[in-house]
């Protein structure tokens, strides 16, 4: 108990309300042996970034199978938290990434949790090193469901499929909604590569979603050489194809128009 | 554990109908004269015979054109008679001493030649067959039929074992077990009679899972598993799981393989439910229809992800025991439009006892 000062705070993310009450009993008994308080509980990633901006945690029992955002993901969103908490995976099943867990020290949890096992990851997690963005990003198989933006000490989360376009700008990428722009910290042809089945690159330094292309046209210039221009829903702005990028009119235009 | 019991299964499938069933009655060896498989086989059989008869006896295409209309004439309306007949006493015939049946099958067709021979005497057919010679052609006939149906259901008894290990393997996600647990663990101590039932259910889930699924059971049965196997799903998705049942005008008697239905509400639960954290319907229709089953199961469909491969394959693996089973008279499709899975079966209506 004289162990840490201070009592250890605790998140539950998990989608099936009767997992959170197991775990729930089970920080209860480990309660007696030292101190620890239940901040809250989230059914989703989101209610988790949620959760969070109010009140900073230090560590957080995450379930990687979630619907609409699954742990690994939500974990990469976290790290842009000014402090980020600890994570402690929880799954049912040995996915590929219980390998990769082991690999990176990475600390998780199977289902059901045993009460040994959990009480020896909470008592270790002040002195793990805490989760890196490269690790999370080299298990994670799939694209990410939502780009995270931080802001005012907050993390925003964009879903990807309301993005518009994103672009390139000197320092950060644009990231562009109906609603608004957003600035990304990530590098441009990163991006290209865990989004190409949803983005197009129609220029040097602009992607655009396919979903939200509604068509192509030929914009004459000053005098010079007449240009494509792509024309997206919801947005006024026309964006242009550069000459090396002019297949992807013939490719996408048949199924736009 | 999964292997070491699918081993055992194995070792216990083979030896077993040797000593027990074959001895007695011959469920196999004989066709099921009512099948339409079976039905379509002979007809197909006998068209084949009679082309390479017809080819025999003739040195041109045009010949045997001339001699096979002439033989068809004969062979055609023996086939159908012999059909309806056969049809008639299926039941009887398989109550029956495989070696007797079979006798008994030739006299009926040597009695039925007999008759469509004297009958069509008076009609011209070129170049037709004597009495002897006809009796002699059909014994051989009927004779080559049954061997091949014989020879059939012995190639696919073990093909039948073989279907049944390998819907212990494609059934049942292992993430499903342990989730389960772990929502029953969750009630142990709040609400322990909802977890002893809960484990009750489990228990009969887990018991037809390890069994010798070979033999169809009643579709009530499979109903009730389903509905249990629903009950454990719905104790951890709580809200999001809603289940539409509509079977007041199911077959309950109707025999079934076993595990058809669950497997695909596992996936209906696994891609349509889970996915989301809204809460979605999975509909179950099923109802008969004259001398049919219909079942129509629907899921929301949500374009996400890539665990089709599980889906494929309970999907193949039920194909297959229908196949093994009904033969051409059950039918798997599937479609997929406006947001909805739809998986929709049709069997024959048959009653325990056949």
């Amino acid at each position: 108990m004289s162990k840490h000062p201070q009592s250890l705070r605790v998140v539950i993310v998990d989608d099936e309300a009767p997992a959170r009450s197991r775990i729930r009993d089970l920080l209860e008994d480990c309660a007696g042996s030292f101190p620890l308080e239940l901040l809250g509980e989230a059914a989703s990633g989101r209610e988790l970034l949620e959760l969070l901006e109010e009140t900073p945690a230090d560590v957080v029992l995450l379930d990687i199978r979630m619907p609409e955002m699954d742990g690994l993901e939500v974990a990469q969103h976290m790290l842009k938290l000014p402090e980020p908490p600890s994570v402690i995976f929880t799954t049912a099943y040995n996915d590929h990434a219980l390998k990769a867990f082991e690999l990176h020290a990475v600390d998780y949890l199977l289902k059901p949790i045993r009460l040994r096992r959990l009480h020896d990851a909470l008592t270790r997690v002040r002195a793990i090193t805490p989760l890196r963005l490269d690790v999370l990003q080299q298990i994670t198989p799939d694209a990410r469901t939502h780009l995270s933006v931080q802001e005012r000490g907050r993390v925003v989360l964009i879903p990807v499929t309301e993005i518009l376009y994103l672009r390139a700008e000197l320092k950060y990428v644009t990231v562009r909604t109906k609603a608004r722009e957003h600035l990304l910290e990530e590098s441009l042809s990163k991006l290209e590569q865990e989004f190409s089945a949803q983005f197009v690159r129609i220029h040097r330094s602009c992607l655009v979603a396919k979903a939200h292309i509604i068509g192509f046209d030929k914009e004459g210039g000053d005098g010079g050489e007449a240009r494509w221009v792509v024309t997206l829903a919801g947005l006024d702005e026309k964006l242009p194809v550069s000459r090396r990028q002019q297949h992807i009119v013939k490719e996408l235009g048949r199924n736009v128009l | 554990m999964t292997t070491l019991s699918a081993c055992s299964g194995v070792i216990f499938g083979l030896n077993q109908p040797m000593a027990s069933i074959n001895q007695n009655r011959h469920p196999n060896l004989l066709p099921n004269f009512r099948n339409l498989g079976v039905m379509l086989r002979v007809l197909v059989i006998v068209i084949a015979m009679t082309v390479v008869a017809a080819a025999l006896k003739s040195s041109n295409w045009y010949a045997t054109l001339n001699q096979w209309l002439g033989i068809s004439a004969l062979a055609q309306p023996i086939v159908i008679l012999s059909l309806l007949l056969l049809g008639v006493a299926d039941r009887w015939l398989h109550k029956l001493d495989y070696p007797f049946a079979v006798a008994v099958i030739v006299a009926v067709e040597l009695g039925i030649v007999t008759m469509v021979v004297t009958a069509t005497s008076s009609v011209f057919i070129p170049d037709a067959p004597g009495l002897a010679r006809s009796w002699f052609f059909t014994a051989v006939a009927t004779l080559l039929v049954l061997a091949y149906f014989n020879l059939r259901s012995r190639m696919l008894s073990p093909a039948l074992t073989e279907a049944r290990l390998q819907a212990l393997q494609a059934r049942i996600r292992p993430h499903f077990l342990f989730n389960s647990i772990n929502a029953v663990l969750s009630l142990v101590r709040n609400e322990p009679r909802r977890a002893e039932t809960a484990l009750e259910d489990l228990a009969d889930l887990f018991r037809v899972l390890m069994a010798d699924n070979r033999d169809l059971v009643p579709l009530e049965r499979e109903v009730e598993l389903c509905r249990q196997y629903l009950g454990l799903e719905a104790l951890r998705l709580g809200d999001r799981l809603r289940v539409d049942w509509q079977v007041e005008k199911m077959p309950g008697d109707a025999m079934v393989p076993p595990l058809l239905l669950q497997p695909l509400l596992e996936n209906a639960v696994y891609h349509g439910i889970e996915p989301s954290m809204e809460p979605g319907v999975i509909s179950i229709h099923i109802f008969s229809d004259r001398d049919r089953v219909q079942m129509s199961l629907r899921n929301p469909y949500r374009q996400q992800g890539s665990h089709h491969i599980g889906n494929k394959m309970a999907l193949a693996n039920i194909r297959e025991r229908l196949s093994l089973h009904f033969d051409a008279e059950a039918r798997l499709q599937t479609r997929s439009s406006d947001g909805q899975y739809e998986v929709r079966i049709t069997l024959p209506y048959v009653k325990e006892g056949k």
